[in-house]
């Protein structure tokens, strides 16, 4: 909780969400709108928020119109609760939104805010997942042009995004993209689904809970709806390949914290207690990190607390 | 017994010259008929309008007046002076050739895919066409240093016979020849008589244009002599 | 009799506003395709013609007689003011102006071909050659990365730009492998119909006829239908058929290519004969 600033309660404050009621209402119809159109990039008009823009201006617009008192709400930023975007976007949640529950549990989230990371621990259908979006089209970095753009989506005419593919796998072997993955969704539109790893991408496939995106300096909102199929774009015979995170003799890495395998995995520098190249590997998602931390501890607690009883 | 294949009534032809606004006249007033398995030669003196004829009935030339009956292999008869284009084109690929004293052909190809060419266009295999073009121009004494290398560079009795092997590949029902030994030496300018009167043989109709009168006598069936055209707008010019 | 592949009927196109004047007040007679009146540009005005399976149009004329104003309408292009055209395909036939975008977008990229006299306008720079005629078989869904290869591969070969260079930019050919490229690329879904645009303006004489073997061998071997636009009376007569001759927007003569170049009809035609033989 914030307990340093007090809202003004006289005339001049903010509504509940600090949107005004039509704001959120038009934000609302949007997300119908783009739910309905799954991948669709649906304009509507991004507000002024009280912090720049290319800050999660168009993920806190949708929390802030989605957002009621009984939500519990979880923000994350590359992974991490307690990073600076996510700490001061969750404050300003609280700060507007009075009687809301934040968590940094993954389970517990009615509503999670995310940049560039989707949980490892998997979603619900109770739940709602907001992405914060720099760049919201895939075709940006073939066509200029937003009008051309717009018919090529009309179109699916995404094959220089293909051709982008192509000459990839012509100079490196494999496809470089590392993030912000082209993702087809219900076998039409081509998304950009926010800069998440590629590790997070199939996530997105049949996904129980429903995933919003928001771009709020491009002023677009799109969605993949729960039980949507969503495909990385790929080629027949070279197929998508999430990250494999294998050391130099093949073994998959392991977080140097809880000793995850399986989850996606942040690389430090740490001269110190690094392998020999001076790396440190983590969890990126710091509360699947910390629940398999207390896993083990419990693991390890248990039997004492048997033994007292 | 109704063999005709080509009759030609009052073919005349002349050009008007938009700079200097005068009717030239070319031919006039020709009447010819050419039969399966015969050959009908075109005599005159020149300017009478021989090249006129041939390059009319290949429609070349717009002809200005007259009939030119062709009778195709289906025995459908046609105007060739009024055919459609399209029509003309593929007569021109299947049923009348004609070999004239200048190759056309493709700059960077040999000269036995040049001869085969009009066989492949038939749809012919490239090795069964290949092969005939080789026989042909085995007999026509090409030699087969030769057979490899883009005519272009060739000389004008190779040339002309190369022209000749790749008018005759085809076995065109109507053969249309315009000097065709012109520029031959005597050994193959026999070889080129003994193809014709095999032609001859196997039903193919032949008009022809010969420079020497000795090979008239030879080959024709029939002989038409021309003779130069005057029209009305030159004769009124000469007589004022 | 092979069959019709290309029917197009009055085919217009006005650049400007146009008035009730611009077609009598423009044209060879008018000596002008710019409308006195209005200041609108005929760029074509009542262009027919058909166009046969496996044969070669030529168009010829000089620039802005509406040559290749022809051909951009019939690769969409450009959108014509009036007339009509219609495709038949091997199963179907297409009023061309009567489909949606999307419709027109799809036979452009899998049924039609266009090599551009500017390699510019045909070739993406900011790709490989093998990446050019790529994207080509991605618009016509062609989704394994084998295949392609192999494809663009072939493609090249047969257009004899070395394999090796496979994976170059073009941007560092010469301007006749640029050609070359352009033609595989266009060649790449195995259209029907293909528009060659002054493919060899601009070209050295032996690379013009290097390219010129090539269209030919093309034909000859897939049986493509081809429209050659071209101010070069050489090129018709190596490529063509048949040859229509335009003027200031206008057909003013049509024929066979032989008999345009030797009995040429009209004025202007015969000018340009005598002139370039």
């Amino acid at each position: 909780m914030n307990t340093t600033y007090e809202l003004p309660l006289d005339e001049a404050g903010y509504a509940f969400g600090f949107m005004d009621e039509y704001a959120k209402k038009e934000v609302r119809r949007t997300i119908l709108k783009a739910i309905c159109i799954p991948g669709y990039q649906t304009p509507y008009a991004s507000r002024e928020m009280p912090m720049g823009r290319g800050f999660g201006t168009g993920g806190l617009q949708l929390t802030l119109s989605l957002i009621g008192s009984d939500d519990t709400l979880k923000v994350i930023d590359q992974g991490a609760d307690d990073s600076v975007n996510a700490v001061n976007l969750r404050q300003f949640v609280q700060m507007t939104c009075p009687g809301v529950d934040v968590t940094e549990k993954t389970e517990e989230a009615t509503l999670i805010q995310s940049r560039h990371r989707i949980p490892e621990k998997p979603l619900t259908e109770a739940q709602i997942l907001v992405l914060q979006v720099p760049y919201p089209d895939a075709l940006v970095v073939v066509e200029a042009s937003e009008a051309r753009r717009k018919t090529m989506h009309g179109e699916a005419d995404y094959s220089r995004l293909l051709v982008k593919l192509y000459e990839d796998l012509v100079k490196f072997d494999e496809i470089t993209i590392s993030h912000r993955y082209p993702t087809r969704v219900h076998g039409h539109y081509i998304i950009d689904p926010s800069p998440i790893p590629r590790w997070d991408v199939p996530k997105l496939h049949q996904s129980k809970a429903l995933i919003l995106l928001g771009a709020g300096r491009e002023k677009k909102i799109y969605a993949v709806p729960p039980y949507t199929i969503a495909e990385p774009l790929a080629f027949e015979d070279v197929v998508f390949r999430v990250e494999d995170f294998r050391d130099a003799s093949g073994n998959r890495r392991t977080c140097s914290r809880c000793g995850a395998s399986n989850s996606f995995l942040d690389e430090f520098s740490d001269e110190a207690d690094g392998e020999a190249d001076g790396k440190i590997y983590q969890c990126s998602d710091s509360a699947y990190c910390d629940e398999q931390l207390a896993r083990q501890a419990s693991a390890y607690q248990k039997p004492k607390t048997e033994e007292a009883a | 017994m109704d063999d005709i294949i080509l009759c030609v009534e009052g073919y005349a032809k002349q050009f008007y010259l938009h700079s200097r606004q005068r009717l030239i006249p070319s031919a006039a007033q020709v009447d010819l008929t050419v039969r399966a398995g015969q050959l009908t030669a075109l005599i005159g003196p020149t300017g009478a309008g021989k090249s006129s004829v041939l390059k009319g009935i290949y429609r070349t030339y717009l002809p200005s007046a007259g009939r030119l009956i062709y009778t195709d292999a289906h025995g459908h008869k046609l105007d060739l002076a009024l055919a459609g284009e399209h029509r003309i084109l593929e007569l021109r690929q299947r049923e009348i050739g004609f070999v004239t004293q200048f190759l056309h052909c493709l700059p960077r190809q040999p000269a036995l895919d040049v001869v085969a060419e009009p066989l492949v266009i038939r749809g012919a295999t490239r090795e069964a066409a290949r092969k005939q073009a080789a026989d042909l121009l085995e007999r026509l004494a090409v030699p087969q240093r030769l057979w490899g290398v883009p005519p272009a560079t060739f000389s004008g009795g190779e040339k002309q016979r190369i022209n000749l092997a790749r008018g005759l590949i085809a076995r065109p029902r109507l053969l249309l020849l315009d000097e065709p030994t012109a520029s031959l030496d005597s050994a193959t300018t026999e070889h080129v008589i003994t193809l014709i009167e095999e032609m001859k043989q196997d039903g193919i109709g032949m008009i022809a244009i010969f420079h020497h009168p000795a090979l008239v006598e030879r080959l024709a069936d029939a002989v038409v002599a021309l003779s130069p055209p005057v029209i009305a707008g030159a004769l009124i010019e000469t007589i004022a | 009799m092979s069959r019709k592949i290309l029917e197009v009927n009055s085919l217009t196109k006005i650049h400007g506003t146009g008035c009730p004047l611009c077609l009598a007040s423009t044209g060879p007679e008018a000596d002008t395709n710019i409308c006195p009146y209005c200041g609108s540009v005929v760029a074509a005005h009542g262009v027919s013609f058909d166009l046969y399976q496996g044969e070669i149009l030529g168009i010829i004329g000089e620039s802005g007689s509406g040559k290749s104003t022809v051909v951009k309408t019939l690769y969409f292009d450009d959108a014509p003011s009036a007339g009509e055209a219609v495709f038949f395909d091997e199963d179907a036939q297409y009023d061309l102006y009567s489909l949606n975008a999307a419709q027109q977008r799809s036979l452009r990229n899998k049924r039609f071909g266009m090599v551009y006299q500017n390699p510019h306008l045909g070739l993406n720079f900011n790709v490989s050659a093998g990446g050019n005629i790529a994207e080509r078989l991605l618009m016509s869904d062609v989704a394994n990365y084998g295949a392609i290869r192999e494809r663009a591969r072939n493609l090249l070969v047969r257009t004899e730009v070395l394999e090796n260079r496979m994976d170059e930019n073009p941007k560092k050919f010469s301007g006749g492998m640029q050609q070359r490229v352009q033609i595989a690329k266009a060649l790449a879904t195995r259209p029907p119909l293909l528009y060659l645009d002054e493919v060899t303006t601009g070209l050295d004489l032996s690379v013009q006829a290097a390219i010129l073997d090539l269209i030919l061998e093309i034909q000859h071997e897939l049986g493509t239908a081809m429209i050659v636009v071209t101010h070069d009376l050489g090129v018709v007569r190596l490529l063509a058929g048949r040859t229509l001759v335009m003027k200031y927007g206008r057909v003013i003569e049509t024929g066979l290519t032989d008999q345009i170049l030797e009995d040429p009809q009209h004025a202007y035609t015969q000018r340009l004969v005598a002139s370039a033989l």
